[in-house]
């Protein structure tokens, strides 16, 4: 899932100090369950940004919210009149989320609270850790399904490199080597061979050096008349 | 003086400025810069010698420029933030430095999509602006931009490029004030063609007055063939050949003194411009033609100090 972290309070309070009205949007799909940008999290926020205001004779109203997925403009048309209400637009969802509310109300401001940061899986309770970065070539069939373009600080493809240092790297002696990972994994799964052969540089057209990406399902898409007929359904 | 190079006596000495380009081979062969820069000299001021251009692999450009220096030629080194991080650029202007080079071109690069190697990642860890305020610093105060010192800061004069045809075209001028702000001293313009639409971006320029705080430098291209100037229109990003001078190219007897004749008249017209400092030549593989344009311009001989 994405795993967004909030903004510390501070910054989030004087991003948004020289507007009155303001809606706190947040997000039940990812952010929600990363604990950064659901229910909860939305309804701590107001009450810190109130709570704050209080304190430094500050006036604000707040409005909160939730919708289920804030990437999609469907979603978002159904608290339309609370954005086109506000002064501004706090989301509390990933950077999607506050995107879609600017591409679709251009002339209303959408803020974001969060930080969006990495494709990541939940270790434990209130860890989660990368393990992609959306190259858009798959090769964990070969690494022993172990990621080194995400897991690996210097994405390597031919690791370990000479850092790896009791299974740790050596960028940050807490993160385990990805490449020793990797070896440890095929040795398991006796399947060496897979990284005793050079492995040729990587072609990272289809990631975003490629520039920015567009993923297109033909057979997904509605026809002009489909479209039509769903609009009018709505 | 910043960095004491030729450009920048001759900017300084209110002259109309001549630079031109030098590209790299696609070879390990020093000869092609050789023989150009033996041909080229005393018919500009300075070379540029481009940095992969498009995205091409070439034989470096520093590496270049220390080839023509030995031929007498000054040159202005691209650098672009395509492929090389802060500390590569860094590194590499410390060392274009000790080699003599006295001109940066700072510029962000074309995507490796236009090029040969299409599946190379992009670095991009700097734009042209972040560049020049990184290299401006580190020659003024001999900071790097992550706070270490350097003892014996570089001697550089830079510069930077701007297209008045690129959209949006209204935001042109802002981005040159930026690239002032950020420590640029002269700029490259992209090719022009569309004069009247390079008469509003100079209008702009200098109703800010950017044109006193920065040397610009007016791009030409001289063409050989009506194709040419369509390739240009279609397939080149933010570049604008109106109609009638494809026209003109087409209709010509001969599109190469056609081509030659257009260029001379586009440099005349410049140099008229108030705020125009320059020209900069971009004769993309053809090179020898740079002296008969300079001379038909009536810009020899170029000043020496």
């Amino acid at each position: 899932m994405i795993v967004a972290k909030r903004k510390p309070l501070g910054e989030i309070a004087d991003m948004i100090a020289p507007y009155k009205k303001i809606t706190v949007i947040g997000c039940r799909s990812c952010v929600a369950i990363c604990l950064a940008g659901g229910e909860k999290e939305v309804k701590m926020l107001v009450s810190a940004l109130k709570v704050k205001n209080k304190k430094e004779g500050r006036k604000q109203q707040f409005e909160a919210l939730v919708v289920e997925r804030q990437c999609e403009k469907e979603w978002i048309q159904e608290v339309e009149d609370k954005i086109l209400d506000s002064d501004l637009v706090l989301s509390m969802a990933c950077s999607l989320g506050a995107q879609t509310i600017g591409d679709n109300y251009p002339h209303k401001l959408a803020f974001p609270a969060l930080n969006t940061g990495i494709f990541g899986v939940p270790e434990e309770q209130g860890v989660w850790s990368e393990k992609c970065v959306g190259c858009g070539n798959c090769i964990i069939h070969t690494t022993g399904g172990i990621c080194p373009i995400a897991r690996c600080a210097k994405s390597m493809l031919n690791g370990p490199c000479g850092g790896s240092s009791d299974g740790h790297c050596e960028v940050n002696l807490e993160i385990d080597c990805a490449w020793y990972a990797i070896h440890e994994r095929l040795k398991l799964q006796n399947r060496l061979e897979l990284i005793e052969q050079v492995s040729a540089p990587k072609d990272w057209s289809t990631s975003h050096s490629g520039g920015r990406r567009t993923y297109v399902r033909e057979d997904a898409k509605l026809t002009q008349h489909q479209k039509k007929g769903k609009g009018a359904v709505r | 003086m910043k960095a004491g190079s030729n450009l920048e006596r001759v900017f300084e000495s209110g002259k109309f400025v001549v630079t031109a380009e030098i590209g790299p081979p696609q070879s390990a062969n020093p000869e092609p810069l050789v023989h150009h820069a033996k041909m080229l000299k005393g018919y500009a001021d300075a070379f540029n010698l481009t940095d992969n251009q498009t995205a091409v692999v070439r034989l470096s450009s520093i590496a270049s420029a220390a080839i023509v220096m030995r031929e007498g030629v000054e040159p202005v080194i691209q650098m672009t933030c395509r492929d090389r991080n802060r500390i590569a650029l860094q590194s590499d202007l410390l060392g274009a430095s000790a080699l003599g080079v006295r001109n940066v071109l700072c510029l962000t690069g074309d995507h490796q999509i236009f090029g040969n190697e299409k599946g190379a990642k992009s670095v991009f860890d700097f734009d042209s602006i972040s560049e020049l305020q990184v290299f401006d610093r580190l020659r003024r105060e001999g900071k790097q931009v992550g706070g270490g010192e350097i003892k014996d800061p570089p001697k550089v004069y830079l510069g930077c490029a701007e297209n008045p045809f690129a959209t949006p075209y209204e935001f042109r001028a802002s981005r040159l004030a930026k690239k002032v702000a950020a420590g640029a001293d002269f700029c490259q313009t992209q090719a022009i063609f569309d004069m009247d639409l390079f008469e509003k971006w100079m209008d702009e320029v200098r109703s800010r007055g950017l044109d006193k705080k920065i040397h610009i430098l007016a791009g030409v291209i001289p063409m050989k063939t009506a194709g040419a100037a369509r390739y240009m229109k279609n397939k080149v990003p933010g570049m604008i050949v109106p109609n009638h001078i494809i026209d003109r190219m087409k209709n010509a007897k001969d599109s190469k003194e056609e081509g030659i004749r257009l260029c001379v008249e586009q440099i005349e017209t410049l140099k008229k411009m108030k705020g125009v400092h320059g020209i900069h030549i971009m004769a993309v593989m053809w090179e020898d033609i740079v002296p008969r344009i300079v001379e038909e311009a009536g810009l020899l001989p170029r000043p020496t100090f």
